[in-house]
């Protein structure tokens, strides 16, 4: 069945459904990871938005357990070409019957490139997968303006609070849209890692009595995230050792007078130089954010940058003076992409008191 | 970190002459890491044997030293030019070992020469196989078991531990040479005798075999604050048993999950971390199929193939950022030159997929065993790059040259069902070919991949390249059809072969009606996140264009010369970048066409533009049709440029310097016979064939021996000596299995002395830079002899005889631009052999030598420049103040099977050059950078055919008197007693031991002198086993009595002080 992408600026894209025939509006991003699409596709901060990925061969190795959560978030999944066949020893499934069962639209044998340009040009941009051959570019951009993403973090949260068991130090995570690698890390490391969902108030962490606390990736606008701040300075205000990633580490900015701000077009993928501005090293980091922490408006009081983006200079990460919190934007999780910054959470462990 | 200041010259060992394991891949490497490090301000001091490079050019360095690589020769270089570094990695495996022998033996630190870009420490743990095991060992990294053994005896002892079949890999020894996979202790103890000669430490590692598991390797760069990232990694479609350079790869890895993809990544970086790599590293590895099991195959410390195939396929010239790392910088410092936004920190992203294809030399040696193992057989490879793999595995296939263009190009249909069967369990470089017969025939996906061990993802791609085969056989081609067998890169003449109702041309007519062209795509190493800078283009259908529309100045279209293959190699590399940088100079806009990801001509700065392509006509009308160019440049780039010409001009392409019909006028029989008697120039008898039988008439009316040949080859494809009715039938049966367009050529063998001239012709005057003549009469393929520069034994007389007919050729000719001849010299007469209105294979060599920029001067030609107005006086330049012997360079010993002994067909794969201000000193150095370096136990054997048993006798001598026992079997051996050489009779190899092959067997022989009678090619014959054998162990072999006495004039002269001659400047 032709499928079409129709996008904010007038471009539209003809292509075969994929997945489910149901029509989606969405905000576009790409990645360019060229594996992981099931990592991506699982990841609870696409929740919102509709994943093209870069790599033009998407599916070779079909559905395996590598999910990052329990089902797919993004609205939708543009791909230019997927495998007709899987292979691989842990394949259990193909990536056509994924979508369908989870009832994700998606657009296959598109331009990606094309599509790819446009959003590096113009920015990422708001559009709409239908099956609608008829469909009236008049009737449809009204909708497409009007689209945000709005208060995502709660739909991707836990619902309630989580203990995986462990010997070690005690973790409260705080699930903005957790991969569940980032607990999985903690949790390999011997920390006892308890889930708490979003919404969860600082008391009820606090009395937990957490030897460390972390905050999670997640989706959205973190200035979306009011309430979610509000609890976070009171974190903040315990003197309890924290750790955060991306969404977090945004959200720990605004709740100490930092401003953040949408990005062109974000880092999505698996290939970005982070610079440890410590020790001087460069990792490759995994990256998904499409808003950064503007480091101009922060007081050096209250943190410094400690990682920074090789390619365009922005803010990769804050350590928080006087504090035992540090915060980094990109994916020491990796899942998908490299592994080389999963020495943080080593970090973590020490700034816990722990060894690691 | 900033760059160091203690670095100011640094001396840089390239790779030698082309064999097969290390080819044009390390020129591509050498030229980008000099520039590199000129940009920085550095002195480069160059040392390479092998004047067909770029790297070798003034331009590039500062002092060229074109000498033999050895450690006597750079070490007397070292002290002369004093450089503060050695930078190693950029020669492949041959500079990894001078650096390490220089290193080793404690001369750098005495001079006060770091070595750069690696230590001496990481080299040996990378390469001992010992200390590359325990550093593997101490990473908790896996490696297969396995046991360095210096022993047959304990290689059989350890195998009976560990299991058959084993793999066995010699320590430092290049593209595999020697290794193999034992099934049995026959082959066991057959291989590991042969490896441990080999190796130059006689170590072998015996190792558990992991054939059938997944081939992975892995591109990593680290510098020296110990920043690591991975360019590229590549997946091997043929699984571990097959060598990588003999493998069709893809880029990226296609069925690895992030999971495998990651575990494989952090353990490269773990490896390269551990062993502190700075610059560039390539790790291999096996992957178990069916689980997370893996075992690290083995590390290249430097850059190499898979390195120059990375950079290709990615956009990332790891070679340039080695060099900067050698020099003391950072990743983070680097910038990308692709998107100069980025930084080399930045790993590269691929938005598309790369097919690489080796092109293996069984066109030329057909009686060389076809089956691929862990020793590599490939003279050079293709790569593509499309948006789907099936179209980029089309693309690949059709760059070949190899008369393929489809999965249907090798025909299996005869075979009946067993057969097939049969015929998928051989690994030979039609495996694919087999793949897609037995799909066609219903054969489960399972079945074959059970029998191939391929992964069943690249079995539905070949599956859907056979779906797409059958429609297009039986269904009507409507629009949609052809759009989507474009998309996945059939060409339309396929199409049309298979619809058989339309031609070509219709097919293209319906093409173009209905727009379904290429697009171009760019590779910029980001997957479009950022705006790149370089035009480095891809062709895809069904996609956007986004190659840029430029006219604002003049436009050439400059043709590559395609895959490295025996007789088109590396010196036509050298002639397009060098006529692509003329161009560009007087200029002009340079796009360049090529798909060789070995060369320096595809590196992404050299022309304005890039387009990554086959090299047929299709695929280049398509370039063509969005270029728009002023004209063509074919005249550089071999007969795959020349080729194109005739399809570019019906497309309304100017052909830039000689017009077509001139060229045609050079390789067609009658028009060139009619330019010839024009001129009055004499040549050998002759007449055009295309049957056997019109063949034997023809050679009865001249005479035996006739030479017998193809017209419009390169490197004397097909080209055989007859002396009977028996071989004419033999040798056309032969060219005839290939559909010839054009007549076959039958001419009586003139037996003189060969001499070749490379002339620029202005349309007026001509410049001969030099003559050279070849040390081996006629008969020998010219790229095979030894060649010398200036011509020292000819008259006066035939000089200005060969003046004056290069003059008169190309004039009847109208060339503009090169011309390149061959004459005999025989009884005071000169006759023409051919005539190649184009560049050839010795313009680097003589540009070299002579200090003529001979290609520049050939595109400044083309464009309206006149000789005399470049600073030139027409006619023969003065002769230089050195002798330069150019001498071929083969590998036979990675052939099993081939036939060695010279003959009119090319069979070198590379050369060397020798350069003094004497004969005999250019001589020696000549066979000294081609490896023969002797003597070593004074012992040889020969064995000739009666007709030259008196010039035997006379180099009988001359070696008796350099103190050679020399061994020959009874005839020669009689022959030589009779004339007083003290020599010994051995038995045949058919007679009772000890007999010829003992002898040869015995590990104690230097040389082997044994002249072919006539015919060629049983391989039972006791010359070919002699020769095969002699070989195989690794005795230099010579097969004509010209080389042999060039030898001993050599050998007489052997020396060990050098002078050396800085190329730079002549």
């Amino acid at each position: 069945m032709k499928a079409f992408l129709i996008l904010e600026d007038g471009t539209v894209f003809e292509g075969t459904s994929i997945g489910s025939t149901r029509e989606v509006v969405s905000e576009i991003v790409f990645n360019t990871s060229m594996t992981g699409y099931l990592e991506v596709l699982t990841d609870p901060s696409y929740a919102g938005q509709a994943v093209c990925m870069t790599y033009p061969l998407i599916g070779n190795y079909g559905i395996t357990p590598d999910m990052e959560s329990g089902k797919p978030w993004p609205d939708g999944f543009i791909v230019r070409e997927l495998s007709r066949i899987p292979s691989n020893f842990r394949c259990e499934g193909t990536i056509q019957d994924f979508l369908v069962e989870h009832d994700i639209p998606g657009i296959a044998g598109i331009d990606t490139r094309a599509l790819t340009k446009i959003l590096r040009e113009k920015g990422t941009m708001n559009g709409m997968i239908t099956t609608n051959e008829n469909y009236n570019f008049d009737e449809i951009a009204p909708k497409l303006k009007a689209y945000v993403t709005g208060d995502v973090v709660s739909k991707v949260t836990c619902s309630e609070k989580k203990v995986l068991p462990g010997n070690g130090k005690k973790v409260a995570l705080l699930d903005f849209g957790a991969k569940k690698n980032i607990a999985k890390s903690l949790n390999d490391r011997g920390c006892e890692v308890t889930i708490f969902p979003a919404h969860t108030k600082a008391e009820d962490i606090l009395k937990t009595n957490p030897d460390g606390i972390m905050l999670s990736n997640g989706p959205g606008d973190p200035k979306d995230c009011g309430p979610i701040i509000e609890e976070i300075k009171k974190l903040y205000n315990s003197d309890t050792p924290i750790f955060a990633i991306c969404l977090g580490h945004q959200l720990m900015a605004l709740a100490n007078g930092a401003d953040t701000h949408k990005m062109k077009y974000g880092h999505r993928g698996g290939n970005h130089p982070v610079k440890d501005l410590e020790t001087g090293r460069v990792y490759i980091s995994s990256q998904n954010h499409g808003y950064v922490v503007d480091t101009d408006k922060l007081d050096p009081k209250v943190a410094t940058p400690a990682f920074v983006n090789v390619n365009d200079g922005t803010n990769e990460g804050l350590k928080y003076t006087g504090k035992n919190i540090f915060t980094v934007q990109f994916h020491p999780e990796a899942c998908p992409g490299p592994q080389d910054s999963g020495y943080l959470f080593d970090r973590f462990i020490k700034m816990m008191g722990g060894e690691q | 970190m900033p760059k160091r200041s203690d670095i100011k010259k640094v001396m840089v060992i390239g790779s030698g002459p082309i064999v097969i394991g290390q080819a044009a891949e390390f020129d591509y490497a050498g030229t980008q890491a000099c520039r590199s490090l000129k940009e920085e301000g550095m002195e480069v001091c160059l040392v390479n044997s092998n004047p067909a490079t770029i790297m070798t050019d003034k331009e590039i360095a500062d002092q060229v030293y074109i000498e033999p690589l050895t450690v006597d020769v750079l070490k007397q270089i070292i002290i002369k030019e004093k450089p503060d570094s050695l930078l190693p990695t950029l020669g492949g495996q041959a500079g990894l070992n001078l650096g390490m022998e220089l290193a080793e033996s404690g001369f750098l630190a005495e001079q006060g020469v770091k070595l750069i870009g690696t230590t001496a420490e990481t080299i040996f743990r990378a390469e001992d196989r010992q200390a590359f095991k325990d550093t593997m060992e101490k990473l908790g990294e896996p490696v297969a078991a396995s046991l360095v053994v210096n022993t047959v005896e304990d290689g059989i002892k350890f195998t009976n531990t560990i299991g058959y079949p084993v793999v066995l890999r010699p320590a430092y020894t290049l593209g595999g040479s020697g290794g193999g996979i034992a099934h049995n202790e026959a082959e066991l103890v057959e291989i590991l005798t042969n490896g441990l000669r080999l190796s130059r430490v006689h170590e072998v590692l015996v190792e558990r075999c992991i054939a059938g598991w997944k081939e992975i390797e892995y591109e990593v760069m680290r510098d020296a604050a110990g920043n690591c990232i991975t360019v590229c990694n590549m997946e091997n479609i043929d699984p571990v048993g097959v060598h990588t350079g003999d493998s069709i790869v893809v880029a990226p890895s296609q069925t690895l999950g992030d999971k495998e993809y990651q575990m494989l990544r952090t353990s490269a970086l773990r490896i390269i971390d551990e062993l502190g790599i700075t610059g560039g590293c390539n790790v291999q590895y096996a992957l178990h199929p069916e689980s997370f099991e893996y075992c690290v195959i083995e590390v290249n410390p430097r850059v190499s193939r898979s390195s120059a195939l990375a950079s290709k396929a990615t956009g990332y010239p790891i070679a340039k950022v080695a060099a900067k790392i050698a020099l003391g910088y950072t990743l983070d410092e680097i910038p990308n030159a692709i998107t100069k936004k980025t930084f080399a920190s930045f790993e590269p992203m691929l938005d598309y997929c790369v097919v690489k294809i080796p092109r293996l030399p069984f066109d030329k040696f057909i009686t060389a065993q076809r089956k691929l193992t862990t020793q590599m057989k490939a003279t050079g490879e293709v790569m593509s790059i499309c948006n789907n793999f099936e179209g980029a595995l089309m693309k690949a296939i059709r760059s070949l040259e190899q008369h393929v263009d489809s999965l249907m190009s090798y025909d299996f249909c005869d075979m009946t069902d067993e057969e097939l069967a049969e015929a998928l369990e051989v690994v030979d470089d039609r495996r694919i070919y087999c793949i897609a017969e037995a799909l066609r025939r219903g054969v489960s996906y399972e079945k074959i991949h059970d029998i191939t061990q391929i992964d069943i993802w690249f079995i539905d791609k070949i599956k859907i390249l056979v779906e797409m085969e059958q429609r297009l056989a039986n269904e009507e081609l409507t629009v949609e059809l052809l759009k989507e067998a474009k998309r996945i890169e059939f060409p339309d003449n396929v199409i049309a072969e298979l619809n058989g109702k339309l031609t070509e041309e219709q097919v293209r007519k319906m093409r173009y009606d209905n727009g379904i062209i290429a697009a171009y795509k760019m590779v910029d190493t980001c997957a479009a996140e950022f705006d790149a800078m370089t035009p480095y283009y891809y062709s895809v259908y069904g996609s956007e264009n986004e190659a840029a529309e430029t006219k604002d100045r003049k436009k050439v279209l400059v043709l590559g010369s395609g895959p490295i293959r025996i007789g088109q190699g590396v010196e036509f590399d050298y002639c397009s970048v060098h006529a692509t940088w003329a161009f560009a100079k007087e200029g002009w806009e340079t796009v360049i066409v090529n798909n060789n990801p070995e060369t320096v001509s595809t590196d992404f700065d050299i022309a304005d533009k890039l387009y990554f392509e086959p090299l047929t006509n299709e695929d280049v009308e398509s370039i063509v049709n969005l270029e728009k160019p002023d004209g063509a440049i074919v005249q550089f780039g071999g007969q795959t440029a020349i080729k194109l010409t005739e399809h570019l001009m019906k497309i309304g392409v100017p052909i830039l310097g000689t017009k077509a019909e001139d060229v045609d006028a050079a390789e067609d029989r009658e028009l060139f016979d009619k330019i010839l008697e024009q001129t009055q120039i004499p040549r050998a008898a002759g007449g055009t064939v295309f049957t056997a039988e019109e063949a034997k008439a023809v050679a009865n009316r001249l005479g035996y021996p006739v030479l017998v040949r193809p017209s419009y080859v390169l490197g004397g494809q097909g080209m055989q000596i007859a002396f009977n009715d028996e071989e004419i039938e033999k040798f056309m049966d032969i060219i005839n299995q290939i559909a010839q367009d054009h007549p076959i050529l039958v001419d009586k063998y003139l037996q003189g002395k060969e001499i070749e001239v490379d002339a620029i012709c202005d349309g007026e005057n001509i410049l001969i830079p030099g003559i050279m003549e070849h040390i081996e009469r006629t008969g020998i393929h010219s790229g095979d002899s030894i060649s010398v520069y200036p011509a020292h034994t000819i008259s006066q007389d035939i000089k200005d005889k060969i003046v004056d007919y290069t003059e008169r050729l190309a004039k009847a000719l109208h060339v503009l631009g090169m011309i390149n001849i061959q004459f005999i010299a025989m009884d005071g007469e000169v006759y023409v052999i051919e005539v190649n209105p184009r560049s050839s294979r010795t313009v680097p060599y003589i540009s070299k030598v002579t200090g003529i920029p001979i290609v520049d001067l050939a595109a400044k030609a083309i464009l309206g420049h006149k000789i005399t107005d470049m600073g030139y006086k027409p006619g023969l330049q003065p002769e230089a103040d050195y002798i330069a012997i150019k001498m071929p360079v083969f590998s036979f010993e990675k052939l099993r099977g081939a036939e060695i002994s010279l003959g009119p067909e090319m069979k070198s794969t590379g050369e060397c050059l020798g350069i003094a201000k004497t004969f005999e000193e250019a001589l020696y150095k000549a066979f000294l950078g081609a490896g023969v370096i002797l003597p070593k136990h004074k012992q040889m054997i020969i064995t000739v055919k009666d007709k030259d048993k008196p010039e035997a006798l006379e180099v009988a001598k001359r070696f008796e008197k350099l103190g050679y026992k020399i061994y020959a079997t009874r005839s020669t051996a009689k022959y030589l007693q009779d004339g007083g050489v003290d020599a010994l009779r051995v038995n045949k190899i058919t007679q009772e031991s000890p007999n010829v092959m003992d002898l040869i067997l015995g590990h104690k022989i230097d040389l082997v002198i044994d002249t072919p009678t006539q015919g060629h090619g049983d391989k039972t014959r006791d010359g070919f086993l002699i020769r095969r054998n002699a070989i195989e162990t690794g005795i230099n072999c010579i097969t004509a009595m010209d080389t042999a006495v060039a030898l001993a004039t050599s050998l007489e002269s052997a020396t060990t002080e050098y002078t050396l001659v800085d190329v730079a400047t002549i």
